[in-house]
C-alpha cells in the first residue's frame, strides 16, 4: 500500500500530494491508535505490566490504557477466565463501543491452560463468551509474543473494509429477513433504513 | 518448645479430649484433637505464657474419603516454635466443627474457604458464606465424590 509506506516513512520529508482511498487513511489511523482496556486477570498480567514498562514500552504501538470500557478499542484477556469471571467479561465487552477488538493472552484465555482438564471453575477458552481477533500463546507469552499478537491486530484491523462491512451487515438483514419474515417486521409508523 | 512436649502439657491440662499424637516421615507431626475440645485447646494455646501461639499459618480441610479433617497450623512468632492439629470428622453427611474465630481473626477466611471447598460448617462463624465459588454454586469442588458440572448458567464447564 503506498499511500501507508508513505506515511509511515519518518525519512520521507518530501511532502506533495498523497492519492489514496478514504478508507486506507481511517484505517491507517485506526491500527496506529489502539487504546486498550486496563484489565488483568492472572499471571499474564504480571507480564502484561512489564509489557507496559519502559524497557518493552507498548506504547510506541499507539497503545493508552484506558479506565474505562466506552472509551477503549480493544480488550486483553490476559489471564485465567474462572466462571465466575465470566459475567463480568461480557459486560465489560458489551460496554465497549464499535468498533472492538479482542486479544486473548496465554494459554488459559485461548484454551483453559493448564486446568483444561481439572478446572471445574474455568472457562475453556474466552471464545467461548466473546469472539477473539488474535491469539497469542505462551504461558505467560514473551513480550515479544505480544507484540506479534499486538502487529497482527494492527494488519487485521488496517485491513477492514469499513464501508463494505455495511453492506455485508444489510445483506446479512436480509437473509435472516427471507429466513423468518414475519419476525423482522417493523412496527407501524417506522421506517427501515437502507445502508 | 517441641510438639511432643507440648502435646504432653495439653495433655495434663485438658485430658481425653486431646487425643493422640501422630509421628509420620516427611510430614509435620500433628495432635489428634476431638471436636469438643478444640476451641478449648485454641485458647490455652494462644494465651498461656508457655505456649503463646499468636499467628495461625493456615487452616484448612482435608477429604480422607471416610471422614473430614480440618487442619490447624500455629505458630508463635514470640517463642519460635509451631504445632499441626487435626480435628477429624466422621460424619460425612453434616460435618461441622466449633469456630476459632473469636481465638485468631485470621481465621474467618480460612474457615469460610474451608467451607466452600469441602462443605464443613464451622459453628459461631460470624458470617459463613462461600469466599471463592460464586455464591449460586452447587457442591463442594474439593470432596473427593464431587462431580463437575457439564454447564454453569448456561456455559460449557468441561473442554
Amino acid at each position: 500500500m503506498g499511500l501507508l509506506d508513505k506515511l509511515d516513512n519518518p525519512y520521507n520529508t518530501d511532502g506533495g500530494i498523497v492519492l489514496g482511498t478514504l478508507e486506507d487513511l481511517l484505517n491507517w489511523g485506526r491500527s496506529k491508535s489502539d487504546w486498550y482496556l486496563q484489565f488483568g486477570l492472572a499471571c499474564c498480567a504480571i507480564e502484561f505490566m512489564a509489557l507496559n514498562a519502559s524497557h518493552f514500552d507498548l506504547m510506541r504501538f499507539g497503545c493508552i490504557p484506558r479506565t474505562s470500557p466506552r472509551q477503549a478499542d480493544f480488550i486483553i484477556i490476559s489471564g485465567t477466565v474462572t466462571l465466575k469471571m465470566a459475567e463480568r467479561i461480557t459486560r465489560l465487552y458489551e460496554q465497549m463501543a464499535e468498533p472492538k477488538y479482542v486479544l486473548a493472552m496465554g494459554s488459559c484465555a485461548n484454551s483453559g491452560g493448564p486446568y483444561w482438564e481439572h478446572g471445574y471453575h474455568v472457562l475453556k477458552g474466552v471464545d467461548r463468551i466473546i469472539p477473539v481477533d488474535v491469539y497469542v500463546p505462551g504461558c505467560p507469552p514473551r513480550p515479544e509474543a505480544f507484540f506479534e499478537g499486538m502487529v497482527k491486530l494492527q494488519e487485521k484491523i488496517s485491513k477492514q473494509k469499513i464501508f463494505e462491512k455495511r453492506a455485508r451487515l444489510a445483506e446479512e438483514d436480509a437473509v435472516l429477513k427471507s429466513d423468518n419474515p414475519n419476525e423482522s417486521e417493523l412496527p407501524a409508523g417506522w421506517e427501515e433504513v437502507k445502508h | 518448645m517441641t510438639a511432643n512436649k507440648i502435646y504432653e502439657k495439653l495433655k495434663a491440662e485438658l485430658g481425653e479430649g486431646i487425643q493422640e499424637f501422630v509421628e509420620m516421615p516427611l510430614s509435620d507431626p500433628f495432635i489428634v484433637v476431638s471436636r469438643d475440645t478444640i476451641l478449648e485447646a485454641c485458647l490455652v494455646l494462644r494465651d498461656e505464657p508457655e505456649f503463646l501461639f499468636d499467628y495461625m499459618v493456615n487452616l484448612s480441610g482435608v477429604d480422607q474419603k471416610d471422614s473430614f479433617a480440618v487442619v490447624y497450623h500455629l505458630y508463635s512468632i514470640k517463642l519460635n516454635h509451631r504445632v499441626v492439629m487435626k480435628v477429624i470428622l466422621t460424619d460425612r453427611e453434616s460435618p461441622s466443627v466449633p469456630s476459632v474465630e473469636r481465638v485468631w481473626k485470621t481465621a474467618n477466611w480460612h474457615e469460610r474457604e474451608t467451607f466452600d471447598m469441602f462443605g464443613i460448617t464451622f459453628d459461631g462463624h460470624p458470617n459463613l458464606i462461600r469466599i471463592l465459588t460464586p455464591y449460586d454454586w452447587v457442591g463442594h469442588p474439593l470432596r473427593k465424590d464431587y462431580k463437575t458440572p457439564d454447564f454453569y448458567k448456561g456455559l460449557k464447564v468441561p473442554y
